[in-house]
């Protein structure tokens, strides 16, 4: 009987919300129609020569209701080069519907805001570097060069903001792991370490990867508040290694082996131009010794950079970024082979020039990693010509040069691609 | 400036009780009009890019405006049109005194990213316009001496040199302000050869409230041909903002001041 109740005053609490909507339902549409088609420049024994082949239509609601916000944002997208077309996979993003946002947000009290659903989630000082946002990547989408809003791959979470006056507090918690879409094989090679030598469809990676509701879950937060005029965060993270960091010695499977990250950053104003650093403990708990072959090391990660306008419509930005790995003679200890061992510290400069011409219609960036310890380099010039107020087209490339076959850039060789993009945006 | 303070002090005999104001407290009550009217306010924008061949481009945005402490002054900008830059929201602190500087954040909703912006792209087009983001949020007048060079019987004309001219791409600007409501009504630009190259032009104005407004203003790039028309509708003053509406929050959730 209580039961009942409760289910009519359910009812009722639902039609009248519904009710109250009806009268105040505002929602926005708004979307594109991007087509993009790109080739690799070289022969890539174990992938296409095609790399892009894709036409997808984005659909952007955003719906106001008294109690709270509805975003749906979704893509449907045709794409010519996927292996399995029937397969939809909403969490690899597989398939003809990738569903990017899909989620309410509303303000509980005062002093917070809750985002629940599908979302795209960001944080960090880093451009293009991440340390402590270990928010999922489409590795995939960045090599192969769709717009770069697709690096990030979009998270099932609730997304807590609280705003006591001391700061701002955010957590996020994604009941089940989402990892990054990484690099498996089917569209991109790879350094693959058990047939040292490169591979790519002829050894897809098969992994194992963590999906229990509630039980493989995250939690990420951040605490963040100005000091002396520079935005300081503290960061917290408990889960996974986001992409493959370590094997199965049984099944043969990668695995994403529990990962819980601690760090902090600093951006601000210097002179005039902005600087900002960021340092990270990636505490790879399952192998606490560093002497598990099968598991990724600990890592002490930190980034520094500072961006400024050189001149009108032309702007610079340099990071260093370093990888530390905390137990390298454990880790050179548990391989077979030294010959393709990662070395201690990873040091990465990067630089981004922007240049906008014809009323910043025409922008032109180009953005280098260079690796001085792993010899490699990946370049990543961009073009985009906006014709008018809906109609934009895109040049990208993204070109690998590596004296190593496995090293972090070095192993994309011969993935070197140019594309092409036209999107009508409404 | 010599010059200018003996034909201020000439004029001054002639024209009565304003002309007695100094051209520092003329150009204050200029910036006062032109950008403290009310203690807040709101207006939607419609930003017409035009260039010399006559294709335009429209940008939409709801702006807010909030003054705080000590002639301190914080701005919000959310943009409806066009599709591209849908969602996306501009947040400007905008300090008076000389040692600091303005603070400015971009969100890319796309990106769910908040990205700072370097101080020293102020005069640097605004979202493709022929306005730079310095015309929005205001010059500060402490970047410029001021000298009054002609009181006509309606209007004060000043000079404005840069303190630094290695910061800006002009050399000097005037400015023509109203006498009876102070509001700037047009600058005009001249490069570093003396040529005039830019104007930006208040070319409708009107009483909302009791403060007069510009409700069309147009800039000209006499260089490119290109100009850029500004309409604003929709204008309110004194709102009851909160300074808590110009935090990151409100980036990521923006308030419904713009939205609506």
């Amino acid at each position: 009987m209580k039961h009942i109740s409760h289910q009519i005053r359910r009812i009722s609490l639902i039609s009248l919300i519904l009710s109250a909507n009806a009268f105040a339902l505002d929602t926005e549409f708004h979307g594109f129609v991007d087509g993009r088609a790109g080739m690799r420049t070289q022969n890539d024994p174990y992938e296409d020569q095609q790399s892009l082949a894709e036409i997808r239509a984005q659909l952007d609601s955003l719906t106001y209701l008294d109690a709270f916000t509805l975003q749906i944002r979704a893509d449907l997208v045709y794409d010519a080069l996927a292996d399995d077309p029937e397969k939809i996979d909403l969490q690899t993003g597989e398939g003809f519907i990738d569903l990017r946002e899909f989620n309410i947000l509303f303000t509980p009290v005062d002093w917070a805001d809750v985002k629940l659903g599908r979302q795209i989630l960001t944080w960090g000082t880093g451009d293009l570097l991440f340390i402590n946002d270990l928010f999922p990547k489409d590795w995939n989408s960045f090599f192969l060069g769709r717009d770069t809003e697709y690096l990030k791959a979009p998270s099932d979470a609730i997304y807590a903001s609280l705003f006591p006056s001391f700061g701002s507090i955010d957590i996020a918690y994604t009941p089940r792991f989402d990892a990054d879409r990484y690099i498996d094989g089917s569209r991109i090679s790879y350094w693959n370490q058990g047939l040292n030598r490169i591979a790519g469809q002829d050894a897809i990676i098969k992994t194992d990867v963590p999906n229990n509701n509630f039980e493989d879950d995250e939690i990420a937060a951040r605490f963040y508040r100005s000091v002396k005029g520079y935005e300081a965060a503290l960061y917290f993270y408990s889960g996974f290694w986001k992409s493959p960091a370590g094997a199965d010695p049984v099944s043969g499977k990668a695995t994403f082996p529990n990962l819980n990250v601690y760090g902090a950053s600093a951006k601000g104003t210097l002179g005039s131009g902005i600087v900002s650093t960021e340092l990270g403990y990636y505490d790879s708990r399952d192998d606490s010794g560093g002497g598990n072959p099968f598991v990724r090391n600990s890592e002490f990660r930190f980034l520094a950079g500072y961006e400024r306008e050189l001149a009108k419509n032309f702007s610079a930005g340099i990071q260093y970024y370093l990888e530390h790995m905390m137990d390298h003679n454990d880790y050179l200890d548990g391989l077979p082979s030294t010959k393709y061992a990662a070395d201690e510290n990873r040091h990465v400069v990067t630089l981004r020039l922007t240049r906008m011409l014809m009323n910043q219609n025409l922008i032109l960036s180009l953005f280098t990693y260079y690796s001085p310890s792993d010899h490699d380099v990946y370049l990543r010039p961009v073009a985009t010509y906006k014709l008018d107020d809906h109609w934009k087209l895109t040049a990208n490339g993204n070109f690998f040069i590596g004296q190593y076959d496995h090293t972090f850039f070095g192993q994309f060789k011969n993935n070197n691609n140019v594309n092409l993009g036209v999107r009508y945006s409404y | 400036m010599k010059t200018g303070i003996i034909a201020a002090l000439l004029l001054g005999l002639t024209t009565g009780a304003n002309a007695e104001l100094s051209v520092d407290e003329i150009v204050t009550k200029a910036n006062e009009a032109a950008y403290y009217a009310g203690s807040d306010g709101r207006a939607d924008v419609t930003m017409n890019i035009v260039d010399k061949s006559g294709s335009t481009r429209t940008r939409e945005f709801t702006l807010l405006r909030m003054n705080t402490k000590g002639g301190s002054q914080k701005f919000y900008v959310y943009f409806k049109k066009p599709a591209d830059l849908y969602k996306q929201a501009y947040i400007v602190w905008k300090e008076v005194d000389e040692n600091k500087e303005d603070s400015r954040w971009l969100w890319l909703p796309a990106l769910n990213l908040n990205k700072r912006i370097a101080p020293g792209e102020k005069r640097t087009s605004f979202v493709g316009s022929d306005f730079v983001y310095e015309d929005v949020s205001g010059r500060n007048l402490k970047e410029d001496t001021h000298e009054l060079v002609e009181t006509t019987a309606t209007q004060y004309v000043v000079k404005n040199t840069p303190r630094n001219p290695g910061d800006v791409e002009f050399s000097y600007y005037t400015v023509m302000i109203d006498k009876d409501t102070f509001l700037p009504r047009k600058a005009e630009y001249f490069d570093k050869n003396g040529k005039l190259y830019r104007t930006v032009e208040a070319t409708k104005v009107e009483t909302i409230q009791g403060f007069p407004t510009v409700i069309e203003s147009v800039v000209k790039d006499l260089n490119t041909g290109g100009s850029t028309i500004n309409t604003f509708s929709k204008i309110e003053y004194n709102i009851g903002l909160k300074e808590a509406s110009f935090e990151e929050r409100f980036l990521r959730r923006p308030p419904r001041e713009v939205t609506r």
